[in-house]
């Protein structure tokens, strides 16, 4: 793989995902207009009611008057430009919320994924290798009890263990709120608030992983290349570092760029648990004040790092298997 | 050293409960000395793979395992050895090279690294003598450009090319003992008669001693000093290779040997008044490149460039090629199962390759496929009867009707009609075929096209199912479309050939005629690479009866 390669493959990439992102940003904006009430619902709900007559210039104020075509092409003018507009509930610009949030998030599923796909893939590997052991079965069935528990029953379980009656973990939040440490403090901080909503969040993809690598681990262990480094002498050390590996990682990492997104989508659940101020949270309050460009702008936001992702999966997958060409 | 380099005595390998038989091998005595091919011949499941895995201590075991005997390599027993001694003999001392070079190369690490591998488990060598060792055994292989192929990974270079490697990658430490899995078995014959050249002349050079495993005597003929018979785990024959292969002793070398095609074509058969049922005209098929390696754009290839023939009725005519000659798009385009470029198809005087698709299902009863491998085309869920009912019931047969049907139609292609009601799983390859052929006829078809319909078999069924054919075809005036690699069944078939390459017919004609006398390069070579070609299989039926 050249650079050069890479580059017009990715400029490639990035020219067919500007149609994918705008196809999403409109059919969600459809289907959030279809949906009922809007922002001046919500806010008049919240106020406890008012005139019609001051809904109306509410409505008027926000643009929400217009027909739904006029909006739409308001909204995607404006977004091409990567503007996203005013949150009429925070009422500041949704891009600096989002910026707020967005590092949070990130941490978190960078976290609960990288974990749970490096235990899974080892776990997984070890479970094939012992395959049909007490240890196999012992590997496998803690597979399918996390993957059987629903997170925020996890979750809540883990709070009432570990914070509630153990007292070795905060219950919520990102970081201890008055403490405003510094440096090395603060990173220790955040990293022990982060324990909990990173476990609930990984153990259940990493039965996904462990499941998938211990299948797919069996499968190359009988292939016909296997037994050729066996017959010149390799032992089993190496032949499962060098031989056994590289070639069963690549479904896996298939998984792994297709889970992202539900990844995004499960740290809603967590995130509201644990009190996080990630997008997750953001989404699910924007959803219920209908604050309908935070919501677009979440929508955004995921969709671009839905196909980074990819592009990336991509690329570790064409330097894994040299069989695949970059086109 | 004197003494042979290997010994093998009383050797017994035990098979899990439940198996056909208890042992796979039951008493194996076998040597092999110094600058020595020994071939160990059987068809499958004979057990002649399960020796190299008991030599290599590599046998599947707990399930399968050596149960008795002595296994003697330079006089020490390699049964007796611990596991971290036989790691440093396995690759070093002994070596193996095996049949598909393709899937027995790791797909993800280069040729030169593979090789390296057994360097640098075996030897204290540096980076860089490892590296001029490897390119100087890729040259001993006849690699050209050794310093580009090593570098290139197991897919990028050719079928030929890749047991090449695998040579050089057995051979790199001078082995005393190489053991060779039919490792021609999946190489075209030209690149065949070439592996085999190659490996008396590096076995001439480093005088090792070479355990042969195969199933063709043809190979046998080309290459043994000394030959081993095996069937069903039982050594059947053992003796210098001019004598088993002219004067077998033992009734199943005998029937083994007599099931072989000998190259002698059928008296040519007039079929000038006979109708023409299947007349191709100009058919070309390209396929697109599928994107561009590393950026590079790649040609389109030519599968099939502006072929044109004629079948008879009642006649048989071979397609015959090495592979990527595109006889199997032939095949395909004619049974329209892949849609040509330009040409026509006429069956039964009415052009395939218009029709509707409504025509189209009423036209493929007249033209049906047996296919290749008999355990893939048949669908494992359903019962033979089913599988053959199928295509009369989809044209509006009585279901009934059809099954009754189906089990006439075990009993000619020489099943029982009990088949009728179990699953092809719980039959043998060759009943298989016979299953595949029973679907074909179940059509009534004119013409049925069978590509390689053999090739998967072991010689004894494919002397079988070729004479089944050969029956069915003169009993129901069908014409025959044989498409096959293998130039001993054409001989035994055809009537007339076509010989092709790189998707153009380089010559055709009488089969018997163009046996006799080729005339295009391509044909001469291909028929100077059947092995064993120097060896006529002693006419035993004479003296049996």
């Amino acid at each position: 793989m050249h650079l050069s390669q890479v580059l017009s493959y990715a400029l490639r990439r990035l020219l067919q995902a500007v149609p994918v992102v705008l196809l999403i940003m409109v059919g969600t904006f459809l289907l959030l207009k279809m949906a009922p009430g809007d922002t001046v619902d919500a806010l008049v709900g919240d106020m406890g009611g008012a005139d019609a007559a001051y809904i109306e210039k509410l409505r008027a104020e926000y643009g929400l008057d217009q027909p739904v075509w006029v909006q739409l092409w308001r909204y995607m003018a404006k977004i091409v430009q990567f503007d996203f507009g005013w949150s009429f509930v925070y009422e500041k610009p949704v891009a600096t919320i989002l910026w707020e949030r967005l590092g949070t998030t990130l941490l978190l599923m960078g976290s609960s994924l990288s974990l749970a796909f490096t235990i899974g893939v080892v776990l997984g590997a070890v479970a094939a290798r012992r395959a049909y052991s007490l240890t196999d079965n012992m590997i496998s069935t803690l597979g399918l009890v996390f993957y059987a528990t629903p997170s925020f029953f996890l979750s809540l379980m883990m709070i009432l263990l570990f914070s509630v009656k153990l007292g070795w973990l905060p219950v919520g939040g990102v970081k201890t709120i008055a403490a405003f440490h510094t440096g090395w403090a603060h990173v220790w901080d955040v990293a022990l608030h982060l324990i909990m909503p990173t476990a609930a969040l990984s153990l259940i993809y990493l039965s996904f992983y462990l499941r998938l690598m211990r299948a797919s681990v069996l499968e190359v262990v009988e292939l016909d290349f296997v037994r050729t480094a066996r017959a010149k002498g390799a032992g089993e050390a190496r032949l499962m570092v060098h031989h056994i590996m590289r070639n069963a990682l690549l479904p896996v990492v298939t998984l792994l760029g297709l889970q992202f997104s539900t990844v995004l989508g499960g740290s809603v659940v967590v995130e509201t648990i644990f009190a996080l101020p990630g997008l997750g949270q953001l989404a699910y309050q924007s959803v219920i004040q209908r604050d309908m460009n935070m919501l677009m702008g979440i929508i955004f936001l995921c969709a671009i790092i839905v196909v980074i992702v990819n592009f990336l999966t991509d690329l570790l997958y064409a330097r894994l298997d040299s069989r695949i060409a970059l086109r | 050293m004197t003494g042979p380099v290997l010994d093998i005595r009383g050797l017994r390998i035990a098979l899990p409960k439940g198996a056909d038989r208890p042992f796979a091998l039951a008493g194996l005595d076998l040597s092999v000395n110094a600058g020595e091919i020994v071939c160990l011949v059987g068809e499958s499941g004979s057990g002649k793979s399960l020796t190299a895995g008991a030599i290599m201590r590599l046998l599947p075991e707990p399930h399968v395992h050596v149960a008795g005997g002595a296994i003697l390599f330079e006089g020490r027993d390699l049964l007796a050895l611990p596991e971290r001694e036989m790691k440093a003999i396995r690759g070093d001392r002994i070596a193996q090279i095996f049949q598909e070079p393709m899937t027995a190369l790791n797909p993800q690490k280069t040729v030169g690294w593979q090789i390296d591998e057994v360097l640098r488990l075996h030897t204290r060598m540096d980076r860089k003598a490892r590296r001029a060792r490897v390119l100087e055994m890729l040259d001993l292989v006849h690699i050209p450009d050794p310093t580009s192929v090593h570098g290139a990974y197991p897919h990028q270079i050719s079928g030929g090319q890749r047991q090449r490697v695998m040579i050089a990658m057995s051979l790199c430490l001078s082995p005393r003992l190489v053991i060779a899995d039919e490792p021609t078995t999946a190489l075209d014959v030209t690149t065949q008669l070439q592996i085999l050249k190659l490996i008396r002349e590096l076995q001439q050079k480093e005088d090792a001693g070479i355990l042969f495993i195969t199933h063709d005597f043809g190979v046998v003929a080309e290459i043994a000093d000394r030959v081993v018979v095996l069937s069903q785990g039982e050594m059947v024959e053992h003796g210098p290779a001019a004598e088993v292969l002219n004067a077998p002793q033992h009734p199943y070398t005998r029937a083994l040997i007599t099931a072989i095609p000998a190259l002698i074509p059928p008296k040519p058969r007039n079929f000038q008044g006979a109708p023409v049922v299947l007349r191709a005209q100009g058919l070309t098929k390209t396929f697109a490149p599928r994107g561009g390696l590393l950026g590079g754009k790649r040609r389109t290839v030519k599968a099939v460039d502006n072929l044109s023939f004629d079948l008879h009725r009642g006649e048989t005519l071979g397609v015959v090629g090495e592979s990527g000659s595109g006889k199997t798009t032939v095949s395909r385009i004619v049974t329209r199962l892949l849609e040509a470029d330009t040409g026509a198809v006429e069956v039964n005087g009415k052009d395939l390759l218009a029709c509707s698709p409504r025509e189209l299902r009423e036209m493929r009863r007249h033209i049906q496929m047996v296919f290749q491998d008999p355990m893939a085309s048949l669908n494992p869920r359903k019962r033979v009867q089913d599988i053959i009912a199928q295509g009369p019931i989809v044209h509006g047969t009585d279901p009934a009707t059809a099954r009754a049907r189906a089990r006439d139609l075990l009993e000619l292609v020489e099943l029982s009609p009990a088949a009728a009601t179990r699953f092809p799983h719980e039959f043998s390859g060759g009943q298989r075929q016979r299953i595949g052929i029973a679907r074909a006829l179940a059509m009534e078809p004119k013409v049925i096209v069978a590509d390689e319909p053999v090739s998967a078999l072991d010689v004894s069924v494919q002397a079988q199912v070729l004479k089944l054919l050969a029956d069915l075809r003169d009993r129901l005036h069908l014409s025959l479309l044989f498409v096959t690699h293998d130039l001993r069944v054409a001989a035994q078939l055809c009537d007339r050939v076509i010989v092709m390459q790189k998707g153009e017919i380089v010559e055709s004609g009488v089969t018997a005629d163009l046996f006799a006398d080729p005339r295009h390069p391509y044909t001469q070579q291909l028929l100077a690479s059947i092995p064993g070609r120097g060896w006529t299989p002693p006419d035993l039926k004479t003296d049996a009866a």
